[in-house]
C-alpha cells in the first residue's frame, strides 16, 4: 500500500497566534510547527504501514522552503520520502487552488491512500481533504477518529455533532482524521539523525503541469475582504458566595442551557 | 561549536517535547510518592535516551558528548532527578559499549540501549567515597569465577537495575588492584539495603548493595584485571558532563519560574520585576547560568575531540554547573517569597534536587582538587 500524509506548518498554537490586516493572511512570522493533527495523522500511517508489509509512507507538504522542516519531522517518525510543493506562485492560494495543486502532485504518483489532518489550525477551512478527493477521483472518509485497513477496504468511525457513524470504502481513498485518531510518537534519535539521508521531491509550479495563473494569492477563488482581531476577552461573570454560590452557578449553566 | 545545526536543533527540540509532556506533569507527583517511573524510562529508551553517546551496533544512539550535555539540560527542565538518573544509566551503558567484548556487549547492551534493562554504578561504599581508590569490596578469583564480598553505599537504581557495574579490589595494588565486574540483579547472594530516606531525588531509589559470596563468571568482567579504576573514572567525565547539564536545566527552569512570577506579582505598587535590584538579580542568575553552559559545552567539545585537557576540563564544568544551578534554584527560591517555599509552586523540589548534584560525581572539592593537581603538575 502505498500511502501520503499532507502535513502542514502552522504557527504554534502555544504562541500568540495572529491575522496581518495587510495581507489579511496569517501571519505566519512566529514560531511554526506541523500541527499536531498532522503528526497524528503520520502516526496512524506508520501504523498501518507496520501492519501491512510492504507499506510505504510518503509525507506531503505545500509551503515555503522552510516547510522542509516539518517534512523532516515526518521523516524522523519513520516517513520513507517526502514531496515538497514549493514555488511563490504557490504562496496565497486557497483551498481550492491548494487542493489543485496537492492532487496534481499525487495524481501521476498513483497513492493507494491519502491521509490528512481534518482541518488545519490555522485555516480552519477542513475543505481540502474534500476538494482533494473530487480532484483524484476517489472516494473520501472524513473526521474519522480510527482508522482501518483490510485488504482493499479502509473503515473507520467518522464522528458528528451527534457520536460517531461507521463508514467504509474502497480503495483508493482519501482520508482526513481528527486528534483522537492516535498519539504521536516521538522521533528517535536515529530517526532525527537519518531523516536528512531519505528522498526529498521537490516540485515547482512546472512540475505540477500548473501555469502561473492556476494558483497563488492574485488568482485565488476566494477573497477575504476583512480580518478583525478578536476582542478582548471581558471580565466574565463573577459569582460572589452568599450562601447559595452552587445554586447561582447551576442556574447561570442551565441558562446557558450547559446543563 | 556555538550554533547548531539542524539536526542539533531537532535532537533538542525532540527531546524538550518528551521532557515537556512525559516529565514536568508528572515530577510534583513522582516526588512526593517517591516513584521511580520505570515506565517512562522505557519510553526515553525508545527515543534512543538509553545509549546516547554509545555505538549503534547494538542499539545506541551514536551521537557525542556535546549532544549529550544539550540532551540532558533539557530532560533536566522537565525532572532533574530523572535527568540524572539516565545520566548514570548512560554511564553504564558507555563503560560496557567502550570496554566489553563482543560478547559481553551483544549480551548487555541491547536492552540496556532500549532502557527495557536498568543499569546502576557502583563505586563508593560505606567507608569511603571521595578516595574510590581506597574501595574494600572484594573480588576473589576461584577457578573460572569471582567470588564478590563487600558493600556499595548510595547506589542510584539499586534495586530496580538489572545490572550492576561494581568496581571491586582484585588485588592489594592501590587503585591498580580494582577491577570493573558486571553482577546481574539476580546472582545469588546479592542483595539491598532500604531506601535511603533523603532530601532530594525522590523519584529514584538510592540504597545500599550487599555482595555475599556473589558468584559471577570471570568473563563477567570489562577490561583486564586491574583496569577497573581507570574505567570508573573513565565514565565519571560524561558523567560529570551530563549532571552538569542536568543542574543547568534545574537552574533554567526556576530561573524562567522567577522571572514570569515577578512580572505578576505585585508590591509597593508595581510589578516586582520593575524593581532593579531583583532585575538585577535575575540578570546576575542568566549570567551564571550562561557561563557555567558555555564551559559545559566546551569540557563536553573537549571530551569528543578527546583534548589533553578534557579531565580538568570536565572537573572544572562540573563543579561551575553544578554550583551555579544550585544556586539559581535557591535564589529563585527567595525571589518566590513563602511562595517558594511552598512544595506547589515547584521550586523548593528542584533546589532539594539539585542540592546533590554538587556532593555525587566526585564532589565539588574533589573537582578543585582534579584542577588545582592539574594546575600544579602533581
Ligand atoms: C543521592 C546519592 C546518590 C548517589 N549515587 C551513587 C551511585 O549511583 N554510585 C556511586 O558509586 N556513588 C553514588 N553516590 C555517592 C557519592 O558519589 C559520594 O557520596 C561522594 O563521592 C562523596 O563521598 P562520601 O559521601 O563518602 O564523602 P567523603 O569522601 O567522606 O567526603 C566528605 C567531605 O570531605 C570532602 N573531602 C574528601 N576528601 C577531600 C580532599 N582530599 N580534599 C578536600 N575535601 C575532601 C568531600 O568533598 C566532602 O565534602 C551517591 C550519593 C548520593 C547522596
Amino acid at each position: 500500500m502505498k500511502i501520503a500524509v499532507l502535513v502542514k506548518e502552522v504557527p504554534d498554537t502555544w504562541g500568540d497566534r495572529r491575522l496581518d490586516p495587510s495581507t489579511k493572511r496569517v501571519d505566519r512570522s512566529s514560531d511554526v510547527v506541523v500541527d499536531e493533527v498532522d503528526e497524528k495523522a503520520v502516526e496512524i500511517a506508520l501504523q498501518l504501514q507496520a501492519a501491512n508489509a510492504g507499506s510505504t509512507v510518503t509525507v506531503v507538504t505545500m509551503g515555503p522552503k522552510r516547510a522542509l522542516d516539518s517534512l523532516r519531522k515526518g521523516l524522523a517518525m519513520g516517513a520513507d520520502s517526502a514531496i515538497h510543493l514549493v514555488d511563490d506562485g504557490l504562496a496565497g492560494s486557497d483551498a481550492v487552488q491548494t487542493s489543485a495543486a496537492l492532487a496534481a502532485a499525487l495524481a501521476p504518483r498513483g497513492f493507494d491512500l491519502v491521509i490528512a489532518g481534518n482541518e488545519s489550525t490555522d485555516g480552519r477551512t477542513a475543505a481540502v481533504p474534500a476538494m482533494l478527493a473530487e480532484r483524484l477521483g476517489v472516494a473520501q472518509l472524513t473526521a474519522l477518529r480510527t482508522l482501518h485497513v483490510s485488504g482493499s477496504t479502509v473503515s473507520g468511525e467518522r464522528v458528528t455533532d451527534d457520536g460517531y457513524v461507521d463508514v467504509e470504502t474502497s480503495l483508493p481513498a482519501v482520508v482526513s482524521v481528527n486528534e483522537q485518531i492516535a498519539e504521536a510518537r516521538y522521533p528517535s534519535f536515529k530517526g532525527i539523525m537519518g531523516a536528512k539521508k531519505k528522498p526529498v521531491e521537490v516540485l515547482g509550479l512546472g512540475d505540477l503541469g500548473l501555469a502561473a495563473g492556476d494558483t497563488g494569492a492574485a488568482n485565488s477563488w476566494s477573497v477575504v475582504h476583512d480580518v478583525t482581531a478578536r476582542p478582548a476577552r471581558t471580565g466574565g461573570t463573577i459569582v460572589t458566595d452568599d450562601g447559595t454560590a452552587a445554586t447561582q452557578l447551576a442556574d447561570y449553566l442551565a441558562a446557558a442551557k450547559l446543563i | 561549536m556555538f550554533t547548531l545545526t539542524r539536526d542539533q536543533v531537532a535532537l533538542v527540540d525532540a527531546v524538550r517535547d518528551f521532557a515537556t509532556n512525559e516529565l514536568a506533569p508528572h515530577a510534583a507527583e513522582w516526588d512526593e510518592t517517591h516513584y521511580f517511573p520505570i515506565e517512562v524510562l522505557r519510553e526515553a529508551g525508545r527515543l534512543g535516551l538509553g545509549g546516547i553517546y554509545a555505538s549503534e551496533q547494538f542499539g545506541g544512539s551514536g551521537l557525542s558528548r556535546s549532544d549529550a550535555v544539550r540532551i540532558f539540560e533539557e530532560l533536566a527542565v522537565g525532572d532533574p532527578t530523572i535527568a540524572a538518573y539516565i545520566s548514570i544509566h548512560n554511564m553504564v551503558v558507555w563503560m560496557i559499549d567502550r570496554f566489553g567484548d563482543a560478547r559481553q556487549r551483544a549480551r548487555w547492551l541491547p536492552s540496556l540501549t532500549t532502557m527495557d534493562a536498568l543499569g546502576s554504578y557502583c563505586l563508593t561504599e560505606p567507608g569511603m567515597g571521595s578516595d574510590a581508590a581506597a574501595l574494600r569490596t572484594r573480588a576473589e578469583r576461584v577457578g573460572d569465577q569471582y567470588v564478590l564480598n563487600g558493600v556499595k553505599q548510595f547506589i542510584s537504581g539499586a534495586g530496580a537495575a538489572a545490572v550492576y557495574v561494581v568496581m571491586a579490589r582484585t588485588a592489594e595494588t592501590g587503585s591498580h588492584g580494582i577491577s570493573a565486574i558486571l553482577v546481574p540483579a539476580d546472582a545469588p547472594g546479592l542483595s539491598f539495603g532500604p531506601l535511603e530516606k533523603k532530601m532530594g531525588w525522590h523519584a529514584q531509589p538510592t540504597r545500599q548493595v550487599i555482595f555475599d559470596d556473589v558468584h559471577v563468571p570471570v568473563a563477567n568482567r570489562l577490561g583486564s584485571e586491574g583496569d577497573g579504576f581507570g574505567i570508573a573514572m573513565g565514565a565519571l567525565n560524561g558523567g560529570r558532563l551530563n549532571i552538569g547539564a542536568c543542574s543547568l536545566g534545574g537552574g533554567q527552569f526556576a530561573l524562567d519560574k522567577a522571572v514570569a512570577y515577578l512580572k505578576t506579582r505585585e508590591a509597593f505598587g508595581s510589578p516586582l520585576i520593575e524593581k532593579e535590584a531583583l532585575l538585577f538579580q535575575l540578570a546576575d542568575m542568566r549570567m551564571q547560568l550562561e557561563a557555567a553552559r558555555t564551559l559545559l559545552w566546551r569540557a563536553a567539545d573537549a571530551l569528543d575531540r578527546g583534548a589533553d585537557d578534557a579531565v580538568p576540563l570536565c572537573a572544572m564544568a562540573k563543579r561551575m554547573a553544578t554550583d551555579a544551578g544550585f544556586e539559581v534554584a535557591n535564589a529563585s527560591l527567595q525571589l518566590h517569597g513563602g511562595y517558594g517555599y511552598l512544595t506547589e509552586y515547584g521550586i523548593e523540589r528542584v533546589v532539594r534536587d539539585l542540592r546533590v548534584h554538587q556532593i555525587l560525581e566526585g564532589t565539588n572539592e574533589i573537582m578543585r582538587l582534579i584542577v588545582g593537581r592539574d594546575l600544579a603538575g602533581a
